[in-house]
């Protein structure tokens, strides 16, 4: 192979060049292709019976589609995915879904009943964590291939708990119901692993989008299926890079290298605001930011120190301040905008009925408290802003900081005082947030229920439990939607918790960039719909 | 690290002949460094409070789920079990599994270590081939405006944060001027047309002829580089007019001058070759940390190497990442001081007894 002099001389004369001439050194995104920046180093796996990430979720929201879904054009209906209809048996237990007919996976083989059984089977018996969405109907490795079968041209699942049927149909549009090709899939399997070590770095689904390769740390690359079964993709390709830091990202967005930023932060917002080849879309997430406080604490325990916290929070002086935008102020434990929402919010910052409620409590001159959280923004400001309305009324707390990897085991061991930490529901029902908020059937410490925030925070309320129970099983909706919004002002009356705030995710797009979806779930992020 | 090397030199093994007793040195102190360095890295990782069982069950697992992968880790064997079994599969060449990208450690290294070398390699020399001259120069000048200029520039290349560095110069460079391509190492469109042989886009592209991909990377390559290099050349003038005035007050340089050799023969043949030594430690230093501490570039520039994949793992309590993030660089380390000591040998007639 001959190099010649030009590119031997290249480093020194692209300096050079570049210097003398001053042009663009990098082209634009094609018409075709979807440039994404994003950080993306929560992706560990693209197995849709593991996925439990945000980033890895929503690659899979496009790779596969779901038995259950919401689709981008109306993101509030609970529609058919893989499924055509359903048919559910008078005691609620069982249902049988049929498949839509001609659908294909992305190998080209049709999308069958067996495809869904086999699917659902394997989540259960491979019990990677997503799997409990699923095995809280009483699916084990043990009994799933009875209870999930096929029944002639049909998928029929019967549970064994006794749940609403609209909560499971909710269910099965999380991520976790994806449905893989199983010709596909079994052909990559080895030692009987369910094809598990080779869905992690590839797809076999027949979502409008086929993974090419996904590099960590680096980049995640889609490719249109034009065969999806609404029409092929608005572009052949989408790039979702790995940029880490979000001044890269502004830059990167501003420059045209880029279609989509996702990371910015408040100011990075304002500073783009008036640029004219940039628009912001701003989506409501699922995302809430808590303080919890434990009840095995001699102090927290009682609950009028509770409420007396609850008044002693900032809330619209921090969303109007360095939250703006991207927070709103949000009380209550399932997010606004869904199904079985409920926004009051009763508590404003009022340090004078706080101080009563400490006096009454037996703290007239306050206490000495520990806060954790997160050292990732905005936590530390949060608990900054906390900590100076705290100590208005004598509350004297410290703040420590921590990764999420060394935050999480000491909130799992109940061994925090004060925490600010963040919940998003794992798929689109109430049940999944007040399950984990207001739920705990055992509030001993030997119970370990450490994937519940109530038993981590060491409280536990019979009465509330029974609701949550009820809301569960109720078959009728306006009376499952009431009980849920109850649930929630009982939580905001007597709880560990004082809910503050509801994420709002700011983006920055290209102004040409249309057709982006972002809904308050990973399960909900679609790309089929974009051009430019 | 050289020093340690030199020092085993003279160890054990004293009545062998001269090369065994050289190889037998170098092994025995590959082996203790070896196992030093993962012995303390993994002491770490098990310690430190972050769970790596929650790297892979995620936090919200329940309590059987976490138990089962708590157990299927090995993490309830003792911890010197557990580093046994490390250290047999690590002789077997077995790194172990990333939970961050689910693939073998070894095929990691493999994609983020070449990236990382491309940018410290280009930098060590720029920083050679720049600061060295720049060091003497400022030495042979010492204490006229050049001199000045040097320190200043020294002090500044080697005190601004390259954090703050990187960005000021993708701003300039890369937002307002649009001179050089932004972060990462290629443009998207290119990812995957070369297939990789060395790892090294640069070489890679070369030898496919793929003279776009080339450009573009080079395009891509300048600022991180750049920012690189000027630390490293920061750094090795400094240390280059510091050994060059230490030996220009020497008496045999005045010897030479009174004998009538010429001034650049004074500076290069005389005081310079008696710098070498020195010089070549600070540039297998700098070389070595360059190769582990370019995190910061790595993650302004978003440079997909071995700084930032071991960082990001450790964050993510990912310790087999870690580890083996750890043992590359350490062989480099390693590698490095032994070439260091190999070319003492050439440059110092001293050394060779």
């Amino acid at each position: 192979m001959k190099i010649s002099r030009r590119h031997l001389l290249a480093w020194p004369l692209a300096i050079a060049t570049a210097l003398a001439i001053g042009t663009s050194a990098q082209a634009a995104p094609p018409k075709d292709t979807f440039v994404m920046a994003k950080d993306i180093s929560d992706i560990i796996t693209l197995d849709p019976a593991e996925v439990f990430e945000f980033s890895g979720g929503e690659m899979i929201a496009n790779i596969y589609d779901k038995l259950m879904m919401f689709e981008p054009e109306n993101l509030t209906k609970l529609v058919g995915g893989v499924a055509e209809s359903w048919d559910i048996s008078e005691d609620g237990k069982t249902i049988a879904f049929a498949i839509r007919p001609d659908m294909t996976f992305h190998s080209g083989n049709p999308v069958t009943a067996e495809d869904v059984v086999y699917s659902l089977r394997r989540v259960v018996k491979l019990g990677k964590t997503p799997s409990f969405i699923i095995t809280q109907f009483g699916w084990t490795p043990e009994n799933v291939d009875e209870l999930i079968v096929v029944d002639g041209d049909k998928a029929k699942i019967t549970i064994t708990e006794e749940f609403s049927p609209a909560l499971v149909l909710n269910a099965l549009s999380a991520g976790i119901a994806s449905i893989v090709d199983m010709k596909e899939v079994m052909a990559h399997e080895v030692d009987g692993d369910m094809g598990y070590g080779w869905l992690k770095n590839n797809s076999a689904g027949s979502g409008p989008f086929m993974l090419k390769s996904w590099k960590a740390n680096e980049l995640v690359s889609l490719e249109a299926f034009p065969d999806y079964r609404h029409g092929a993709p608005g572009v052949k390709r989408v790039i979702i890079r790995h940029i880490a830091e979000p001044s890269a990202q502004r830059l990167m967005i501003e420059k045209g290298d880029v279609d989509l930023a996702r990371d910015l932060t408040p100011d990075q917002i304002e500073g783009i605001s008036s640029n004219e080849d940039l628009k912001i879309q701003a989506d409501p997430k699922g995302a809430l930011i808590y303080l919890a406080a434990n009840a095995s604490d001699p102090i927290l325990g009682n609950p009028k120190v509770v409420e007396a916290l609850r008044y002693l929070v900032d809330y619209q002086g921090m969303a109007n301040s360095f939250l703006q935008g991207q927070f709103k102020v949000h009380q209550a434990a399932w997010p606004g905008g869904l199904w079985g929402a409920y926004d009051e919010t009763p508590f404003t910052l009022d340090v004078e009925k706080a101080k009563a409620l400490l006096a009454e409590a037996g703290y007239p001159d306050g206490f000495e408290i520990k806060i954790d959280t997160l050292n990732s923004s905005p936590y530390p400001q949060i608990a900054q802003s906390v900590q100076a309305t705290l100590a208005q009324a004598g509350i004297r707390a410290s703040i420590t900081t921590a990764e999420g990897k060394t935050l999480w085991p000491m909130y799992r061991a109940q061994k925090h005082q004060l925490i600010l930490a963040q919940w998003s529901p794992d798929y689109t029902d109430p049940h999944s947030n007040l399950d984990a908020f207001a739920h705990n059937p055992d509030n001993r410490p030997e119970a370990k229920l450490t994937g519940v925030l109530a038993w981590r925070n060491a409280w536990a309320d019979e009465a509330t439990n029974a609701k949550v129970v009820a809301a569960r099983n109720e078959l009728d909706l306006d009376k499952r939607e009431a009980l849920y919004q109850e649930i929630q002002h009982d939580l905001q009356m007597n709880s560990p918790y004082a809910i503050l705030f509801q994420q709002t995710e700011q983006s920055a797009i290209r102004k040409e960039v249309e057709g982006y979806v972002s809904g308050a779930t990973f399960d909900m992020i679609y790309y089929r719909g974009i051009t430019k | 690290m050289a020093n340690t090397t030199s020092r085993a030199a003279t160890g054990p093994f004293l009545s062998l002949p001269g090369p065994v007793k050289s190889i037998l040195n170098m092994l025995l102190t590959l082996v203790l460094t070896f196992v030093g360095l993962t012995a303390v890295t993994f002491t770490i990782g098990r310690v430190m409070p972050a769970d790596p069982v929650l790297a892979i069950v995620g936090d919200r697992a329940s309590q059987e789920a976490y138990d089962k992968v708590y157990t299927e880790m090995g993490l309830d064997r003792p911890i010197y079990a557990q580093y046994g079994r490390y250290l047999v599969e690590l002789a077997q060449g077995d790194l172990g599994t990333s939970v961050m990208t689910s693939r073998p450690v070894i095929e990691d290294i493999k994609r983020f270590f070449p990236a990382t070398l491309e940018l410290a390699t280009i930098a060590t020399l720029m920083g050679v081939l720049i600061g060295v001259p720049m060091g003497v120069w400022a030495a042979v000048n010492q204490g006229r405006l050049i001199d000045h200029v040097v320190r200043v520039l020294g002090l500044i290349g080697y005190s601004v944060p390259v954090f703050w560095l990187g960005m000021v110069a993708l701003l300039i460079f890369y937002g307002n001027l649009g001179w050089v391509a932004g972060p990462g190492r290629l443009d998207v469109y290119f990812d995957g047309v070369v297939e990789p042989v060395t790892g090294f886009i640069l070489i890679d592209a070369a030898m496919a002829g793929e003279w776009d991909i080339f450009d573009n990377a080079v395009s891509h390559l300048i600022l991180p580089a750049s920012i690189l290099g000027a630390f490293a050349l920061a750094y090795i003038a400094r240390m280059t007019r510091s050994f060059m005035l230490d030996q220009l007050n020497q008496e045999y340089i005045l010897t030479a001058r009174v004998k009538g050799v010429s001034e650049p023969g004074v500076v290069w043949r005389h005081a310079f070759r008696n710098v070498l030594v020195q010089l070549i430690t600070i540039i297998g230093l700098t070389y070595a940390s360059l190769l582990e501490g370019s995190v910061l570039t790595e993650t302004v520039f978003s440079w997909p190497g071995i700084g930032q994949y071991i960082t990001t793992s450790l964050f993510n309590a990912d310790m087999s990442a870690v580890l083996g993030g750890t043992v590359v660089v350490g062989t480099c380390f390693v590698g490095i001081n032994m070439l260091s000591d190999l070319l003492y040998k050439l440059v110092d007639p001293r050394a060779r007894t």
